[in-house]
């Protein structure tokens, strides 16, 4: 097989782990609070501004402005679901997407604000590996692996711990939740302080690879959203599965034509597919 | 032990509850029966706390609880096994038991408190593994009373547990009730199986538009004929 196409479905895959973490975060919101969070991939903008800034500005080692982006992304999304959908949790869903496809304005307008659209590189160059004469990014491999370790963490958490049971307990049946003793409102700001994390995550993991400028959200905000619903809306596993199917069309789509036509692939495929099983190739 | 006086109680601007008083004495089981729309399982999601009251009180052993959300109430020693049961359909038969000792004084007995529905219910440890949505309809009505005495209560809600059953397992039901009351619970049972709900109370009301209509103890309401008529068929 051609060298060159065994380099792309090996970036495909390396892509698809970071792509598999955020849809992972807004499944998750979604199956646990039923809202979409349209601005989330502005979060990770967010998130790679805050490292960013930490490291080249204030000489803050690279894995402590990382764990400061992630923590103040958790932080982050506390705050958008006390004061962006708190008040809108009982309207109706076209009332909180308008809410938070409004906070995607506000954020990638006040980001152009505060540090003009400049793109922004933290300067920091990672070696490229080379197997078998196969050349990888080593920024890639470092995302992947932390993708999947972000994934495993989180299927932990969900698994193993009360609050994790607790938070699939919502998922499942929300209103009787309050019977078993379970403070959904909590529930509610656990669920957004670790779908933050996960875009603070990200944020580390993409900040290696591509430079920060307001609108770098727009790269991946609508493809997480075609994974996600693919995958089946709230269907982790599915969305799991559904980041890497996307990645390979991109990466392989990618080797035979260009980037750009990729995405038009991708998304023709999505629409074909979405007409085939509407709710999800996962559908339950 | 439970009290409630003169409350009312509905959804929007449809009131159900139009001035309930109720007394449900420690140790002892008390039947609510009436027809459908009467009020009985809004009558139990007052208590529980997921729906608000108007007007009038609720007190646990003196203390009022109404006003306070449904996680704290269940900290207060009330766990309610809601009608249809509503397990939580992808967790597994332990997971669901596990939530159920959710509040952190139950968290702290949860080994002793899974040896005890084990030991009552034996059929939920053999499929403890097995996801709660694919149990039959008795074993999901074990599970759900499992999962509500996991939570260490003193007095449990059974809103319909003979619902949706078939007649032999109803049965089943109304023995572990009975077996359950021998342990010193307190219960308050909402049904709709009045002949088979009398033979397992101490005290039984009939609620009828939202109001008590009739009040007495099992035997009494057993003998009195508009029961017998109209909720019996004899």
């Amino acid at each position: 097989m051609d060298i060159f196409l065994v380099e792309a479905i090996i970036n495909g895959i390396l892509l698809g782990g970071v792509l598999a973490l955020l849809a992972l975060g807004l499944n998750l919101i979604f199956g646990v609070i039923d809202v979409v969070w349209i601005a989330y991939a502005d979060i990770v903008m967010c998130g790679m501004y805050v490292i960013y800034f930490l490291y080249t500005q204030y000489d803050v080692p690279l894995l402590l402005a990382c764990l400061a982006g992630i923590a103040g992304m958790a932080v982050f999304g506390v705050a958008v679901h006390l004061l962006i959908i708190a008040p809108v949790l009982n309207s109706a869903p076209i009332n909180q997407l308008l809410s938070t496809g409004g906070l995607l304005f506000f954020l990638q307008s006040f980001a152009t604000l505060l540090f003009g659209t400049d793109f922004r590189n933290i300067g920091v160059r990672l070696p490229v590996v080379e197997i078998a004469s196969i050349y990888i990014s080593f920024a890639r491999l470092i995302a992947f692996a932390f993708g999947l370790i972000g994934a495993v963490a989180l299927y932990l958490f969900l698994k193993r711990t009360y609050i994790g049971t607790a938070i699939r307990a919502v998922a499942q049946d929300r209103d009787i939740v309050g019977l078993v003793g379970i403070d959904q409102r909590r529930i509610y700001l656990a669920t957004s302080a670790i779908g933050g994390a996960l875009a603070g995550l990200a944020a580390c993991l993409l900040v290696l690879q591509y430079d920060v400028h307001p609108f770098i959200g727009n790269t991946f905000g609508p493809v997480i959203f075609m994974i996600c619903v693919l995958g089946g809306l709230g269907n982790m596993i599915g969305g799991f599965v559904a980041s890497f199917i996307i990645s390979q069309i991109i990466a392989i789509g990618g080797y035979y034509s260009s980037t750009e036509l990729s995405y038009v692939l991708a998304f023709t495929l999505f629409i074909i597919l979405m007409f085939v099983r509407p709710r999800g190739l996962f559908a339950r | 032990m439970l009290s409630l006086s003169a409350v009312c109680a509905g959804y929007g601007s449809f009131q159900v509850l139009f001035g309930v008083s109720l007394d449900v004495p420690r140790g002892q089981a008390v039947g609510v029966i009436g027809p459908n729309g009467a009020g009985k399982t809004t009558l139990m999601r007052v208590i529980s706390g997921l729906v608000p009251i108007r007007s009038g009180t609720v007190t646990l052993d003196g203390e009022p609880i109404d006003g306070l959300p449904a996680h704290r109430i269940v900290e207060q020693g009330i766990a309610h096994v809601p009608e249809h049961r509503r397990l939580f359909p992808r967790l597994s038969v332990e997971e669901n038991l596990r939530i159920g000792a959710f509040i952190p004084r139950a968290r702290r007995g949860f080994a002793r408190q899974l040896d005890r529905v084990y030991g009552l219910f034996p059929r939920l440890k053999e499929r403890r593994q097995q996801p709660a949505g694919t149990l039959s309809g008795g074993e999901q009505q074990m599970c759900a009373i499992g999962r509500a005495l996991m939570s260490d209560p003193k007095l449990l809600l059974l809103d319909e547990p003979s619902a949706g059953l078939a007649p032999l397992v109803v049965s089943q039901v109304f023995e572990l009730i009975r077996r359950i009351r021998g342990e010193g619970l307190t219960v308050l049972i909402v049904e709709q199986n009045v002949q088979q709900v009398l033979e397992v109370v101490d005290r039984a009301y009939l609620l009828e538009v939202g109001a008590v209509r009739l009040a007495g103890t099992a035997d009494e309401l057993k003998g009195n004929p508009f029961i017998r008529r109209s909720y019996m068929g004899l």
